[in-house]
């Protein structure tokens, strides 16, 4: 078995409107639960926007905080799941069935062994 | 790829069954479903019979060489990874020749290679054959692959080197054993037929210093005859089968053009029968341009013109090549030779340079052969 990080890749600006956003929610949930059942879920989560995060520089013992995240980019990881998967082809699936209910990107990223 | 200049004449082979374009979209759907029952019990025959087998008898070595095609080319992987590991694995070959047959420096290829082999590992990509759903999705990679390495080996640039006359057996010899690996599908033997079709004609395709010559103006008995027979005889069983695709249509129209003994008339309507079916099936603005240069052949070059000019092709040199010659016929002589400037501008191969140069001095105002 092996491990994978499914992030889903969101463009900045405001969310799509409750009517649009909550069908997508609801399949994400339907997607979650199937990976439950399948013994594949590890773990998941929606993260806030880029503008809540800080980024941390260590060095030699001073500590600097900038406010925002590392990279500034049009697009960032509005939320990722955590899988295992016996191969490849079986964490693409999931992958793709977010991917179909997102309309999103989503990157599908091995985890070292 | 083809030759985009093709008056020449063809007759559909006179013995076997007659093309029946229309048939093949009709029965299509119908096909479909029973080819799928049929092929799902001819699998579950085979593995039984696989697992019955010693590990190293010959078919479980096939069983791994199908196994290795489709990891080779799985969609995760980028298509140059894909050629780059078919010829690696499958194909024998070595890092420096792969890098010479695409033209690229050593340490470059040999990096593809390796971040291929370890995105297979480090991602998990399985080595196994693609289940029966996800097959035709996993197949489209790989004739895509094959065909462009064949395509590599075909379109050399001047004249012949060892190593890309290597890249066309390869890519046939990979699509044969493919095709003998998996029967039952349709699209590997066209791929099969296209390919010893458009081989067949190499013999006559340059002069001895690599000039080309056209489809028009080759010496016919040079073309290999068994390898046109051989083409002729698979397209005749895609279409009994009546499961056409993109590449047993792209077989059709060179079968039709292979068959010619002499430059006579084509049957040109067939051609631009097979090449709407191919738009039907799989549209592109290269399909619709040669398809052009066929309707040019029934309907004149003022009728193929505006279908030309309606493609958005500017950055292919065939489109200004195939716009110069449909010109030239108009009598627009001053607007052909621009066209063939531009083509020769776009284009890479030497000796299509040279063609395109020399077309583009037959057709200039001030040329003998001008009206």
């Amino acid at each position: 078995m092996k491990t994978y990080l499914l992030s889903i890749y969101q463009p900045e600006g405001p969310p799509p409107a409750p009517e649009a956003l909550e069908p997508v929610m609801t399949e994400l949930a339907a997607i979650a639960q199937d990976m439950q059942d399948a013994g594949a879920f590890v773990f998941s989560a929606g993260l806030c926007p880029p503008s809540a995060a800080t980024v941390i520089r260590a060095r030699d013992g001073d500590v600097l905080l900038t406010d925002g995240p590392f990279l500034e980019s049009k697009e960032f990881v509005g939320g990722f799941t955590v899988i295992t998967a016996p191969d490849l082809d079986a964490a693409l699936k999931w992958g793709e069935r977010m991917a179909a209910a997102t309309t999103l990107p989503v990157e599908v990223r091995p985890f070292q062994t | 790829m083809q030759d985009a200049f093709t008056v020449a004449s063809a007759k559909w082979p006179a013995e076997g069954v007659p093309p029946s374009p229309a048939g093949w979209i009709i029965t299509t759907a119908r096909h479909r479903a029973v080819d799928r029952l049929r092929r799902e019990s001819v699998r579950a025959a085979k593995e039984a019979e696989a697992a019955m087998l010693v590990p190293s008898s010959p078919a479980e070595e096939e069983t791994d060489q199908l196994r290795l095609i489709f990891t080779c080319c799985h969609p995760a992987l980028a298509q140059k990874a894909q050629v780059a590991l078919t010829l690696r694995l499958l194909g024998g070959l070595s890092t420096p020749e792969i890098a010479r047959a695409f033209l690229v420096p050593e340490p470059t290829m040999a990096q593809r290679i390796v971040r291929a082999k370890g995105k297979i590992r480090d991602a998990g990509i399985p080595y196994r054959v693609p289940g029966d759903a996800e097959l035709p999705g996993r197949l489209r990679p790989v004739l895509a692959v094959l065909y462009l390495i064949f395509n590599a080996g075909y379109a050399a640039a001047t004249g012949p080197t060892l190593t890309r006359d290597d890249l066309c057996a390869e890519a046939v010899r990979l699509t044969r054993l493919l095709a003998r690996l998996m029967p039952g599908e349709p699209e590997v033997q066209g791929l099969l037929a296209l390919q010893l079709l458009i081989l067949a004609r190499r013999p006559a395709r340059t002069t001895v210093d690599g000039a080309m010559i056209r489809l028009a103006d080759q010496d016919r008995s040079r073309w290999d005859a068994a390898l046109i027979a051989e083409g002729q005889r698979i397209v005749r069983e895609c279409v009994r089968n009546g499961q056409p695709g993109p590449y047993q249509l792209q077989a059709a129209i060179n079968a039709v053009h292979s068959a010619a003994p002499s430059v006579t008339a084509t049957d040109w309507p067939a051609v631009v029968q097979l090449y709407d079916q191919l738009m039907a099936l799989a549209p592109s603005p290269v399909v619709a341009l040669n398809r052009a240069v066929a309707v040019a052949e029934v309907s004149g070059p003022a009728a193929a013109l505006p279908l030309v000019e309606a493609l958005d092709l500017g950055q292919y040199h065939l489109f200004h090549a195939v716009r110069a010659d449909l010109l030239r016929r108009l009598g627009r002589a001053e607007e052909a030779a621009a066209a063939y400037t531009r083509a020769a501008e776009l284009t890479g191969n030497a000796a299509e340079v040279a063609f395109l140069r020399q077309a583009r001095e037959l057709t200039s105002p001030s040329s003998p052969d001008h009206p």
